[in-house]
């Protein structure tokens, strides 16, 4: 092919690369793995990122940087400060900012040149092969299980790739699903965990930087996947233990039977996915209907009048060393073992954090025969705000 | 048969914080029993009321998941390792 000075040309483009992104994208370029044809492939590509979070933050960072053509952002979700720990596209100053909005900004001054469309609304039934059908490769940086199994099951309707990746406390876990001829989510797990058997990042925690390895692996894979070099992590469960430094691989079988993309698919169409994961009807704060509560401000008062209030908090220990309110302290864990503590000829308030493992504790101990015990509705969190700001939240 | 169980991190405070246990058994079946036998918490994470691995929980011996084995019945060797793999979503408050 003839050296052409002034703007090359890539045969049947189109698009062409201008000076300035020939700059910019010079490291990809002086790669013959990317070279023109690669960066040229970035710049053609859709890609759709579901969250902008703590996944969706590096990959976004990258995605941009890297000089994919289109970018979508999905998020309804306002920068919270809590948020800070580890989704790093954020700064202080976004604190209250729709995520898409601070998101966009931030993705867009790194690279002005590529398109950047925001949604700032849930993904949903209704709403998802509609938004999907625009992009080429969905990447899920969501947070929680019904809305994997949506973006799983429009990916699978679709044809699309669903480059995932997941996270625990020091634990992560990639691969690509629905890839033709790969599999998809519910191959490697029909179902899901009923509500409150896996714990979430609020309640288990996440090392910040955790997000950002395994984010940056999905913006790796969305690449590779976009230029058509390496190999994928189709078929591949790439497992990451922060503690012990150590990336284990899982093989991945396209299940014969899955009901999403097996050989006698019984889905065709998209489902109600909070029913199917067992959330729907519970509304907010599932655990407590029927349980005895007590508002802070009623708790105060009664305390504040001298009445004999026993206060067991059901936190960690190194909760309890953040703040408490004085209580006894025996984690929600350790109370079938420990109940023979508490005097149940006494007025009991138990107390969490946010009143849903208390909630489990009086509960638990109503079954055991106390009756004088009530939930600290809202934990130690709506202490804080409604009674004593100089609590700290947490 | 000497295997190594890895212990993923959502379950490791039911196993005194340990990534890793071992034990002597011939098939994967035995190394859970022996594991949910010695760790008496682990058991309603990882099996149903009826006896069954929960669907949400994936057993691994080596890279191969056990459903395309011979599922519990799956013979070990020396030196096998067999993973737990959970799923996990992160994130939201449920």
């Amino acid at each position: 092919m003839p050296i052409v000075t002034g703007t090359p040309v890539v045969p049947d483009t189109g698009r062409t690369l201008s000076k300035e992104e020939i700059q910019r994208y010079s490291r990809h370029l002086i790669m013959p793995e990317v070279g023109m044809e690669g960066q040229l492939k970035l710049a053609k590509a859709k890609v759709l990122m579901i969250g902008a979070g703590g996944l969706g933050a590096p990959l976004g960072l990258y995605l941009a940087a890297a000089g994919v053509g289109r970018l979508g952002i999905v998020d309804f979700d306002v920068v919270d400060f809590t948020n800070l720990q580890r989704q790093i596209t954020f700064s202080t100053s976004d604190v209250g900012r729709p995520k898409i909005q601070a998101a966009k900004e931030r993705l867009a001054g790194m690279n002005p040149s590529i398109r950047i469309d925001t949604y700032e609304t849930r993904l949903t039934s209704s709403n998802a092969l509609d938004l999907f059908g625009g992009y080429d490769i969905i990447v899920d940086g969501t947070d929680n299980f019904p809305t994997r199994y949506l973006v799983n099951d429009a990916c699978v309707l679709l044809g699309k790739p669903n480059v995932y990746g997941s996270i625990f406390r020091f634990e992560g876990q990639t691969t690509v699903f629905g890839y033709p001829g790969g599999p998809c989510y519910r191959c490697l797990y029909p179902e899901p965990p009923p509500p409150g058997l896996v714990p979430s990042c609020a309640e288990g925690g996440v090392l910040g930087v955790l997000p950002g390895i395994v984010g940056a692996l999905q913006a790796m894979e969305t690449i590779k996947l976009i230029i058509g070099i390496g190999e994928p992590l189709v078929g591949r469960l790439l497992l990451f233990d922060a503690l012990g430094m150590r990336f284990r691989e899982l093989r991945l079988r396209k299940n014969p039977s899955c009901p999403a993309c097996g050989d006698h698919r019984t889905i065709r169409e998209l489902i109600d996915y909070e029913e199917f994961c067992g959330i729907r009807g519970e509304e907010h704060i599932p655990v407590t209907t029927g349980i005895p509560e007590i508002t802070p401000r009623e708790l105060k008062e009664r305390i504040d009048r001298g009445d004999d209030i026993f206060i067991l908090d059901v936190r960690e220990p190194h909760e309890y060393q953040i703040c408490h309110l004085n209580g006894h302290l025996i984690p929600l864990g350790e109370l079938p073992k420990r109940a023979g503590e508490l005097d149940s000829s006494r007025e009991i308030v138990a107390h969490c954090r946010s009143g849903k493992r208390s909630a489990d504790a009086v509960q638990f101990l109503r079954q055991a025969g106390f009756r004088k015990i009530w939930n600290l509705k809202g934990g130690i969190l709506a202490w804080s705000d409604e009674v004593d700001p100089s609590v700290p939240k947490y | 048969m000497a295997v190594k169980l890895e212990i993923p991190t959502a379950l490791r405070q039911f196993v005194g914080k340990q990534a890793t246990v071992e034990f002597n058994a011939a098939t994967v079946g035995e190394a859970l029993k022996q594991l949910t036998g010695a760790y008496a918490d682990l058991r309603k994470h990882l099996y149903t009321e009826d006896g069954r691995i929960r669907s949400f929980v994936n057993i691994y011996l080596n890279d191969e998941d056990i459903r395309y084995l011979e599922k519990e019945n799956t013979p070990t060797k020396d030196g096998d390792t067999i993973s737990i793999v959970p799923s996990i979503a992160g994130g939201a408050d449920l």
